[in-house]
């Protein structure tokens, strides 16, 4: 963005909306393990529903600066929602789908009152706290959720009637594919507008927002309702492919795989989220096949090498190289 | 007496617990606002030595006790050094990287060396057992716990009170700039902050053997609980992190005692209750 | 978006055709592949390895042919309770593998998910821990090996209120199988006449027991039953009880095997004397065919086998075996068909794999614990036997 003669703000926001060659090929190469990898397809469905997952806490983090330890409380809200639907008889996917973001954004939408008020450590020991008591609730209401067993008897009805989820995985991976398709269309279109560029003001200098007439409390609030919203199709997506949900879906490692996922990507990107659930997935599926008692070991140090050679995250270190050798990408 | 009041001990003894593992991270945050997530890996590095030093070397468990501290506090120096040092200026999120990759490389080192079971100590007789006392049994070990913990908080506060170092790092952690204007070497003094609390971390985990367990997944466990102990008593604040975990050792155990359906969740809601009515902590700043 | 959708459409088909041709009989094997599923990293590592340890043990003594074919093994590590993982590697280890049996799972998550693939894939499943009554039920191709909970906690529940206790305040860790286990306990206890004066639930990771063995103490029952899961927790049990002042001369206190196991004991020290527990195997059971067990594995591997080596060694023989009797065959029919019924002496009794519910039947073994040269050891004192799984024949009827 730098690298361009001076426009006005139309144009400039014009320029950053409009899609680029490199994002044209990344989405070609998700329908890849469809051909390349077909034995890989309920892996490549998970981390599609890990990417779907990022990408909403990089709407909160990395556009908003609202760090937050307890992000899977969302994500575990939907994936309960739309395993009782499915348990309770009613296993439609795309409706469950719609039922677990209700569920899902209603919760952000209340918790969002608390979140608002709080910065730096108190906001993120709040959302730690938040997603703790929301597991020991869960564990404690195991009458409702299967306690530590996990929720028994669901069954996912076929996508359309017609596409029945299959043991290789094809239904899984189309459908978890699209959704995130669609869902990233509109987060992009969200963070290229105004509302966007207040998120950002907002991340920057928190305390000027008001004085140019942005309502701060009211934006943060929006996108925290829209994070959770998406988050809970993120877990129903994930309790619907897998037709298992258990108390970890709540739980505070998911938690932080997530925020480890993102600031590995890089945040504020949107595309720096997908590639770090990618990288942050494969990377532990293939060094936990090679080494099953000592990966630890290897993604430490996959972590520590990220941090010190790219900053800001991999895409970060890639745009930086980017611009110095005059590329844009 | 009421029984009560020894379960109240109990909590008391917990909390003194707590306050070794987090005073450490509570200096060092406030100064220098590094977050380091690593911390509860130097504790555990403590705890390791003394299981090592007593159980293949037959040393006595006081004696283990310095060399936790001492092994500790080098690691955290080694580290400072070659990692910590270039990451000040960097943003949260990366020092959050960084330290989360040293915990996973320490988890997995531990794992390897010592194998993931639980470690057994066998205290010295003379720690062991109770004393009866005004009706109640008290722990010999608990006493122990906190007699140690309360000297340690006094030599604390007395040297950050009465020496000039201490003075030096009062000024760093109230004005970080102002202090290097006026000339005080704040990255030598910081690395040696740093040094000590990990320090400290490393005889926490020493000690906190007998009554926790020691595993290699105790540098994530505890890292929760050291995390509510810094934020609830404030940042940079010895007294705030010893308030803080009075107040949570206590509120645990006697919720447990009165309200066992809500144990998990008390101190979680303590915390959040906590923080909501004093963000920057019990006796932080701002 | 239509771009997708055609291309859905056309990897449905083509899906479809892989599968067929996947599960077809044109695979000419001579070996017989079985994927291990287990939580090798985080919290229940240990389990892993000693179950993995003794697997490792029966293949050294018995060799890796069986009935022609020989015996590969591929490990999966889940990391902990992981049940979208679990069942992602039992899906990846089918279809990508192509194993012939799963087997391991220690935890109930991770078995409940995997038993889905299972019976969609019509793949024998050994479940070689995880003790939950309803896993057997999830896939008509599980055998399990292992024990379940209500065969230790209502057995002794049953025994206890047998042999002169009569009132018992309870406590457990607040989740699935601490509760199962209360419930089992306080049925065995009460329909053999006892009265159970009060009990309580605590959190999964507590690390102080004082305030809750206070509490049992106020009561004054005759035994205080307590389960909790392995790890640090026996040991702070240990200490409570010693602090508190529980005199087991006056009040048992009774459990299931975690509460006394080898690392257990080492670090309660004599705060463990005395204590009554329930197990289906310990390293001490005095039969010769253990004593060979045992003096194999220390040689082997420096330490002694717990409850997960005997899981993992009685689930192999059950593989072997089944290979043996189907000459061979490796689809799940077969194998379960020659699983179901197979009787044997394992090191740690007889057992047999009850026909009907493809669960375990075993001899509940009832130990105290007591001090043996200069150790602490659980000895067996009393026994219970044909315990077959309460809550499935419960089902029945």
């Amino acid at each position: 963005m730098s690298t361009q003669a001076i426009v006005g703000p139309h144009a400039a926001l014009q320029a950053q909306i409009r899609w680029r060659w490199s994002e044209t090929v990344f989405w070609l190469a998700t329908l890849l393990p469809f051909v390349l990898t077909p034995n890989y397809l309920v892996l490549a469905s998970q981390i599609a529903i890990a990417a779907l997952f990022v990408l909403s806490l990089d709407l909160i983090l990395g556009f908003c600066g609202i760090i937050s330890l307890g992000h899977a409380a969302y994500f575990g809200v939907g994936a309960y929602a739309a395993g009782l639907a499915s348990k309770w008889g009613w296993g439609e996917p795309l409706s469950g789908l719609l039922i677990a973001a209700v569920a899902a954004g209603i919760f952000g939408y209340l918790t969002s009152f608390i979140i608002v008020r709080f910065r730096h450590l108190a906001l993120i020991m709040i959302t730690l706290g938040i997603g703790l008591v929301l597991q020991e609730a869960a564990n404690s209401a195991s009458w409702l959720t299967g306690g530590f067993d996990g929720l028994q008897g669901i069954h996912t009805w076929p996508i359309f009637g017609k596409f029945r989820f299959d043991l290789y995985g094809y239904t899984a991976y189309g459908y978890a594919l699209a959704v995130l398709f669609v869902i990233f269309l509109v987060a992009r279109r969200l963070m290229h507008s105004p509302f966007g560029l207040a998120l950002r003001g907002i991340r920057e200098n928190g305390q000027r927002m008001p004085a140019i007439g942005a309502p701060t409390h009211a934006h943060i609030r929006t996108i925290y309702t829209i994070a959770a919203l998406i988050a809970g199709i993120a877990g129903a997506l994930l309790s619907q492919t897998t037709e298992t949900v258990s108390l970890e879906v709540l739980g505070f490692q998911r938690s932080a795989d997530v925020v480890v996922m993102l600031i590995l990507g890089g945040t504020g990107r949107l595309y720096g989220g997908l590639i770090g659930a990618v990288v942050y997935m494969v990377a532990r599926d293939q060094l936990s096949g090679l080494n099953p008692q000592f990966w630890y070991f290897w993604i430490g140090l996959l972590l520590i090498a990220v941090v010190m050679i790219l900053p800001n995250g991999i895409l970060g270190g890639l745009a930086l190289l980017a611009r110095k050798a005059g590329v844009k990408p | 007496m009421p029984p009560v009041f020894g379960v109240l001990f109990d909590g008391l003894a917990y909390g003194m617990l707590l306050f070794l593992l987090s005073v450490g991270l509570s200096v060092t945050l406030g100064m220098m606002n590094f977050v380091n997530l690593a911390h509860c890996s130097f504790a555990m590095l403590g705890g390791y030595v003394t299981v090592t030093l007593m159980n293949g070397y037959g040393w006595p468990f006081f004696a283990t006790l310095p060399a936790a501290f001492i092994a500790a506090a080098l690691a955290s120096v080694v580290l400072e050094r070659v990692f910590f040092r270039r990451f000040y200026n960097a943003g949260d999120l990366d020092q959050c990287l960084l330290t989360i990759g040293i915990v996973f490389i320490s988890i997995a080192s531990a794992a390897y060396i010592y194998g993931t079971i639980q470690q057994p100590v066998q205290l010295p007789s003379y720690l062991r057992g109770s004393i009866a006392f005004m009706g109640l049994n008290l722990g010999v070990y608990r006493m122990f716990l906190i007699g140690t913990a309360l000297l340690i908080t006094i030599v604390l506060v007395v040297a950050l009170e009465t020496t000039r170092f201490g003075a030096q790092v009062r000024a760093a952690v109230n004005n970080q700039r102002m202090a290097r204007g006026l000339g005080i070497d704040v990255d030598r003094l910081f690395a040696v902050t740093f040094a000590l609390g990990s320090g400290l971390a490393g005889l926490g985990g020493a000690l906190a053997i007998e009554i926790v367990g020691l595993d290699p997944s105790f540098a994530l466990t505890y890292l929760i609980y050291v995390l509510i102990v810094v934020s609830v008593g404030g940042l940079g604040s010895i007294a705030g992190s010893f308030a803080a975990a009075m107040v949570l050792g206590v509120s645990d155990v006697a919720g447990k005692y009165y309200v066992p359906a809500l144990g998990a969740f008390l101190i979680y809601l303590v915390m959040i209750v906590l923080l909501m009515w004093r963000p920057t902590g019990l006796f932080g700043r701002r | 978006m239509r771009k997708l959708l055609g291309g859905k459409s056309w990897c449905g088909l083509a899906g479809l055709a892989l599968a067929l041709a996947g599960f077809g009989p044109a695979h000419a094997q001579d070996a017989v592949k079985i994927g291990i599923i287990l939580s090798y990293s985080g919290q229940f590592a240990d389990t892993a390895a000693q179950m993995d340890n003794a697997i490792k043990l029966y293949v050294k003594q018995h060799g890796d042919v069986v009935a022609g074919k020989r015996i590969e093994f591929i490990r999966k590590d889940t990391g902990g309770i992981a049940p979208d993982i679990a069942k992602r590697l039992a899906q990846e280890l089918i279809v990508r593998e192509h194993v012939d049996i799963l087997a391991g799972f220690a935890l109930t998550p991770n078995a409940l998910a995997a038993a889905d693939v299972s019976a969609e894939a019509k793949k024998m499943m050994v479940v070689m821990n995880a003790a939950t009554s309803i896993i057997t039920t999830k896939s008509p191709y599980i055998a399990r090996t292992s024990v379940t909970t209500p065969e230790l906690n209502q057995t002794l529940g049953t025994w206890a209120a047998q042999h002169g206790v009569k009132t018992a305040y309870t406590m457990v860790s607040d989740y699935g199988p601490g509760v199962d286990a209360e419930g089992a306990f306080h049925l065995g206890f009460k329909e053999a006449g006892g009265e159970i004066v009060g009990s309580v639930r605590f959190p999964v990771s507590n690390p102080d027991f004082s305030a809750f063995v206070q509490r049992a103490k106020d009561l004054n029952p005759d035994a205080i039953y307590i389960w909790i899961p392995g790890g640090t927790q026996p040991a702070a049990v240990g200490k409570a009880l010693a602090e508190r002042g529980i005199d087991v001369a006056k009040t048992k206190v009774m459990g299931q095997d975690v509460l006394t196991d080898e690392s257990a004991l080492k670090s309660m020290g004599d705060a463990g004397l005395g204590i009554i527990t329930a197990a289906h195997y310990d390293y001490n059971h005095d039969s010769p065919r253990n004593h060979e067990f045992v003096a194999a594995y220390n040689n082997e591997f420096h330490r002694n086998p717990d409850i997960f080596s005997i899981g993992g060694y009685d689930g192999m023989h059950l593989i072997y075996e089944a290979l043996k009797k189907t000459g061979g065959k490796t689809d799940g029919d077969s194998l379960i068909a020659a699983a179901k019924g197979m009787s044997w002496e394992s090191p740690r009794g007889p057992i047999t794999i009850d026909p009907e519910t493809r669960d375990i039947i075993l001899t509940v073994y009832i130990r105290r614990v007591e001090k043996v040269g200069d150790g602490l050891r659980n000895i067996e004192f009393d026994k219970v036997e044909n315990v077959k799984d309460p809550v499935k024949a419960r089902m029945k009827n």
